[in-house]
């Protein structure tokens, strides 16, 4: 019998064969073995590590039907120009068969500025929708019924007032705030980490999203109230076990917040989602995903100790990685849009974004967007990957690598705890440092071409013309913008708007919830530029130092 | 005789936080042996053309991902002329479609990088800028 294990056959065969010269590590730098066998399942297969779909610790997905009962959403985030622009976009994505609508806002919006502010000039409606009043949300809505669309917001540091804008123009369409259904992203953490727009420093910031978690725990149960994200810790450079554990930690930063705020954690964990970047390396973003599921649900039943199932859910959303993405022969981003996407449906997301092919010259076209919203379709309806449940569980490379996954973001949880937690880690500059380093680490493996991107550090097409439309978004959208924001602040109830913010800026002193107060600044057409200062008063700016 | 050394800002105007390329750039052009002053995010063209004035830097180089290209450079061009820095090379990269690079290339400002240029077509283009404009 002793020569008949056929590993022991295979190896010195492996050993003595010659092989390319190429660099072997996953795009995170991660050491790969050869092969992997059926030891490598040792201990990865059982109930309580593995189980079934629908069942803790949900590795396998969180429906027990996953894309047999509900394909994923398919979900493309798109804003442009002026309100009226970007809701003609979305009428064309519904009745494309989009399912759900994803606003993108412009700079200043996202920085809760107003588009006449000194630092708007240049960006107002250049990467989103500028947003500076309760009458640019009833115009961006127009004709489009909010109680029966379910509506994803990529809004961070003004969030709470944006949702209050949101929430206002509900209410103006006689739509009750219980019936609403969408996504705030609202994670002001990876802010400071990665995405770099916030207004004040943390605490205040993480005051509001536990403000807004209570009042929709009250009046809007079916809201999504943080979308705990990792998508843009990884276009900043980092690895996908960075990506993993710091959006993670995040996710448990809010958890602590909340309870420390007196909320049970059955009560809210069940509307924190997440969002996770789908990346070029396809089974190590698979494997991240299933272990991001395993461990969240984990830690909210043993650490937490969430009682409900639906607490232990890491639902999430995942887009496909604008990094990725080349300026070079950018017809190929169809295909590498593809590969990624298809990484998300095998990691079971619940609801996905396509970029465009276009993305890294300029805002997508409308060619550019249905092609990416067709690739979707095609690996829903083609390709037969959702008939089957998880269906790369028990691959032995698969779950050998979600686990190895697992135990590197257990070591960086452990690193932050060391560091006093994520607010320290913050402001000692971890993150930003880790994040630069991994980055630099990836350009140089790029420059020494150890690894390749096709068409841009190799296999390049010299004779290349550009061939492809590109959208280009008006210099008259800020005047137009710039224009209805005077006009609103002429025709509005400026001694209410006065004493709104007023009242906002001496509740901003106290512990009492916010949101009733943002709710009664938003229905007078208080700007968002004037909400931000008035909580500026009381909560004051933040600043980072500058490190590379 | 040894090169005299490059001293370059790197600056995020605007409100775009999208600042993976200004830092892996910086840390490049210092590994180069470049003088670099990272000023980092949210950087006013007044606040950038100031720094260069105080630091006397040979290269400004910004980068911009929000599509607010035209307006940021052509003011920086402006304010640079103004203070005496009408010789320095204004430089920088992003997500900059090629008809816009042409029109500001007209306005005078120097090469733009976008996604896919290696470090060293950069590290170079600053070098033999430098070369050709002594000072």
């Amino acid at each position: 019998m002793a020569n008949t294990d056929p590993k022991k056959t295979w190896e010195p065969k492996f050993g003595r064969s010659e092989l390319r010269d190429a660099d072997f590590t996953s795009i995170s730098g991660r050491p790969l073995r050869p092969l992997y066998t059926a030891d490598d399942l040792a201990g990865l297969d059982g109930d309580d590590v593995l189980g079934f779909p629908g069942e803790y610790p949900y590795t396998r997905g969180v429906h027990p039907s996953m894309y047999r009962g509900k394909l994923w959403t398919m979900r493309q985030f798109s804003g442009m120009g002026t309100a009226e622009q970007t809701n003609a976009r979305y009428k064309f994505l519904l009745e494309k068969g989009q399912t759900g609508l994803s606003v993108a806002f412009d700079n200043p919006t996202l920085y809760g500025r107003d588009s006449d502010h000194a630092l708007s000039v240049g960006e107002v409606g250049k990467t989103g929708v500028a947003v500076d009043t309760l009458a640019d949300m009833e115009r961006l809505f127009d004709g489009i019924p909010l109680g029966r669309v379910s509506t994803s917001m990529t809004i961070n540091a003004p969030a709470a007032w944006i949702f209050a804008m949101f929430l206002a123009n509900a209410e103006k369409q006689g739509a009750p705030f219980a019936g609403l259904r969408g996504t705030l992203q609202n994670d002001i953490l990876k802010e400071y980490i990665a995405q770099k727009e916030w207004i004040f420093p943390p605490l205040p910031h993480l005051r509001l999203i536990t403000d807004l978690m209570a009042f929709c725990a009250g009046h809007v149960p079916q809201w999504n109230t943080i979308s705990v994200s990792g998508y843009h810790i990884r276009e900043a450079g980092s690895t996908a076990a960075q990506e993993l554990a710091f959006t993670l930690a995040d996710g448990f930063e809010y958890v602590e917040r909340a309870v420390a705020a007196g909320m049970d954690v059955d009560d809210f964990a069940p509307r924190l989602s997440f969002f996770f970047n789908a990346h070029m390396d396809f089974f190590e973003e698979i494997a991240k995903m299933r272990a991001a599921r395993r461990i969240w649900a984990r830690r909210l039943k043993d650490k937490y100790k969430a009682k409900s199932p639906r607490s232990w859910l890491c639902r999430f959303h995942v887009q496909t990685a604008g990094c990725s993405l080349t300026a070079q022969q950018p017809e190929l981003n169809i295909v590498r849009t593809a590969l990624e996407a298809l990484s998300g449906v095998l990691g079971g997301c619940q609801s996905l974004h396509t970029n465009s092919m276009d993305e890294a010259l300029a805002l997508p076209s409308e060619k550019a967007v249905e092609i990416a919203l067709r690739t979707q379709q095609i690996i829903a309806h083609e390709s037969g990957v959702p008939h089957v449940i998880d269906p790369l569980g028990g691959s032995y490379y698969v779950e050998k690598l979600t686990a190895e996954l697992e135990e590197e973001a257990e070591r960086i949880f452990h690193k932050i705890d060391e560091l006093g937690g994520v607010v320290p880690a913050i402001e000692q500059g971890f993150f930003q440092r880790e994040i630069t380093r991994a980055a630099y680490e990836y350009q140089m493996a790029l420059f020494r071409k150890r690894k390749v991107i096709v068409g841009v550090n190799d296999f390049r097409n010299a004779e290349e013309t550009l061939e492809i439309p590109i959208l280009e978004i008006d210099e008259s959208v800020e005047r137009d913008q710039v224009r209805a924001l005077h006009e609103v602040k002429a025709r509005r109830d400026n001694g209410a708007v006065r004493r709104s913010l007023a009242a906002l800026t001496k509740a901003a002193a106290t512990p009492e919830n916010l949101m009733p107060r943002l709710l009664d600044c938003a229905r007078v057409y208080a700007t968002l530029g004037e909400t931000s200062d008035a909580l500026t008063v009381a909560f004051g700016e933040y600043m980072e130092k500058p490190i590379f | 005789m040894a090169d005299p050394i490059i001293k370059v800002i790197i600056a995020k105007p605007g409100l775009d936080g999208h600042d993976r390329g200004a830092k892996v750039v910086a840390r490049a052009l210092v590994e180069a042996g470049m003088e670099v002053v990272y000023l980092g995010l949210r950087q006013t063209p007044e606040a950038i053309v100031h720094a260069a004035v105080e630091e006397d830097v040979d290269v400004i180089g910004l980068s911009i991902l929000s599509g607010a290209h035209m307006t940021h450079f052509r003011k920086v061009k402006e304010l640079m002329d103004k203070e005496g820095l009408g010789d320095r090379l204004l430089t920088g990269g992003g997500i900059i479609p090629t008809k816009d690079q042409a029109k500001l290339a007209e306005a005078g400002i120097g090469r733009l990088f976008g996604p896919g240029d290696d470090l060293q077509t950069i590290i170079d283009y600053i070098r033999d800028w430098h070369r050709s404009h002594p000072r």
